[in-house]
């Protein structure tokens, strides 16, 4: 085969991988995405932490009663730059999902990741999160320990944070206990995570009143990266290879690097105080259509936000 | 003769008057019978001091979900309001606040977008007129039907408290029963100050879920407003009667000079 023609031929494959990635992601049903996202196999967070730093160091505890193994914190560098990473654990074996509780953290979890946030605003460590978790932990010391109370802490600071922050959902993004790491200034799905208010089957139970609709409750929830990304909720889709992410998932890696990599060069440069009313603002405007008369409804946070001392 | 109603907890009749007089508190048993939020704010504002904001919010379904626009219209007209909560402004002994008032009689005061919206709105309103910001929460967590739009109400409410707290005014919340998921998960569990009535169930998952997850009956007690003041998470619990004179005091100690009186 002579150059020209193997140009030829790469850039075929090329085209018929796009257009198959496509394909299998328009015709994958929002049930199937629930599936992949929650398949044993799938890269976890470690891994993408892994494959994207030269060097990572795991930072244990939230220096208040324990050190929660649903989350994994720590330092990493990209490059020359140093990055704090915070993420669910869900353990890659039947041993590691026991320790690591499956993915849903305590209070511990969720004051640990808090933790690292406030230490990379104080060294200005930009943030990234993965979040993959079915949840929060229901349990019975979550509750006397103040789960409710850890989630809405970090939701509260953050909203406020003076550093960079992008989140990543790359499995499932279970409701409070994946917003407990995801508020930040830009949020991206991998092509088959989902992200929802309550587990398809927990929708059929309490809506539906039949737990056996979970398949019909994950479309009607419209839960999947593109229902998001039309709902403007995410910032944009992350490909993951056209078998899903496990099939190649060094290809999915590459494109959070380089989504990474990408914004850190532009947000870095803005000041603390342009990235905090910038990210205030895109919450706030997160149901500018209640407002059909009126469309700009930061107008007062603005105003607010100018006369405080940041 | 005037309407009587039977206590659910001691189970003793009484004519409603005289339970309306004790502010619905049970005068045997103390159990807190719900408030409506007209009632809840008559109970702590000045004469006819409360001002609603005006409701101008479209009607949302972000999500398309078939029969939630009835069910919003049937809320509607069981609990005569428009949403889950009432937003205003009030003075309390003179001094000017912003309160807003949730109501579990409007589809378990789950909060949607409006809910969020009304919310995040009466914190910054109160963020920039620089007066407290009071707000009775009631309610199951966030209102599924509205999808995904439900969960970043958590976000909009506590971005709001941050901003709140950034402007240094103070946010005051009463917890009341019942309080739960993400409501608690957001800016319920952010006050300056942390109120709860007696009894009142707090807690982030719902008594049955976390029945289901350790797969026994829970403690007596478990999540309720006293078990939330021996863990830390309340600092007080105030009766009915005495909520006024200590939602007062608080404004006063926290607003300085800043009355109108």
């Amino acid at each position: 085969m002579n150059k020209e023609s193997a140009k030829l031929y790469s850039t075929v494959d090329a085209m018929e991988e796009i257009a198959s990635t496509k394909e299998a992601s328009e015709g994958r049903s929002s049930w199937e995405c629930v599936l992949l996202s929650r398949q044993q196999n799938r890269p976890s967070a470690s891994y993408y932490i892994h494959q994207i730093c030269d060097e990572f160091m795991e930072l244990h505890g939230d220096r208040y009663y324990g050190d929660d193994k649903a989350m994994i914190t720590g330092i990493g560098t990209m490059g020359g730059r140093a990055v704090t990473f915070i993420g669910n654990r869900k353990g890659a074996n039947m041993k590691e999902n026991i320790s690591c509780n499956y993915g849903m953290s305590n209070p511990e979890g969720y004051r640990k990741a808090l933790r690292a946030a406030k230490q990379a605003e104080k060294f200005n460590r930009p943030v990234i999160c993965f979040i993959d978790t079915p949840g929060a932990y229901p349990g019975l010391g979550a509750e006397q320990r103040g789960i409710g109370e850890a989630i809405a802490r970090n939701l509260k600071e953050f909203a406020t944070l003076r550093v960079p922050v992008l989140s990543f959902i790359i499995g499932e993004g279970g409701s409070g206990g994946a917003l407990g790491i995801g508020i930040g200034d830009k949020l991206y799905m991998l092509e088959n995570a989902v992200y929802s208010v309550i587990t398809p089957e927990g929708f059929a139970s309490i809506l539906l009143r039949d737990p056996s609709q979970a398949q019909s409750a994950a479309e009607a929830m419209k839960m999947t990266s593109r229902d998001l990304k039309e709902f403007q909720i995410i910032h944009d889709i992350i490909p993951e290879a056209p078998g899903g992410a496990h099939t190649d998932p060094a290809f999915t890696a590459n494109a959070i690097k380089e989504t990474i990599e990408r914004d850190l060069d532009n947000l870095c440069t803005k000041t603390p105080e342009n990235l905090v009313r910038y990210r205030l603002r895109k919450i706030r405007n997160i149901d500018v259509q209640l407002h059909s008369d009126n469309p700009e409804t930061s107008t007062k946070l603005l105003e607010v936000f100018t006369r405080c001392r940041l | 003769m005037s309407k009587q109603i039977q206590c659910p907890s001691c189970h003793r009749v009484f004519d409603y008057d005289v339970v309306a007089s004790y502010m619905k508190v049970c005068p045997k048993c103390g159990y807190h019978h719900r408030l409506t939020p007209a009632e809840r704010i008559s109970s702590i504002a000045d004469g006819n001091s409360f001002a609603e904001f005006p409701f101008t919010y479209a009607f949302p379904n972000p999500i398309g979900l078939e029969g939630y626009q009835e069910k919003i219209s049937q809320s509607r007209d069981k609990a005569n309001l428009e949403e889950a909560v009432i937003t205003g402004e009030c003075t309390i002994d003179g001094r000017p606040c912003v309160v807003a008032v949730m109501s579990f009689d409007f589809m378990g005061g789950s909060m949607g977008s409006v809910v969020g919206e009304k919310i995040a709105e009466a914190m910054i309103e109160g963020a920039l007129r620089h007066e407290p910001v009071i707000i009775f929460t009631a309610s199951g967590g966030a209102r599924m039907q509205e999808g995904i739009f439900s969960l970043m109400q958590m976000a909009k409410t506590s971005a709001a408290a941050a901003l709140l707290e950034k402007s240094l005014t103070p946010l005051f919340i009463v917890l009341t029963h019942p309080t739960t998921g993400g409501v608690t998960a957001s800016f319920a569990m952010l006050g300056d100050v942390n109120l709860a009535e007696k009894g009142a169930l707090i807690g982030f998952a719902g008594p049955r879920v976390i029945e289901g997850t350790i797969g026994e009956k829970l403690p007596a007690g478990f999540q309720s407003a006293e078990f939330q003041l021996e863990k830390g998470f309340i600092d007080a619990i105030v009766a009915r009667e005495d909520m006024k004179k200590t939602l007062s005091f608080l404004i006063r100690v926290h607003m300085g000079e800043h009355s109108n009186e």
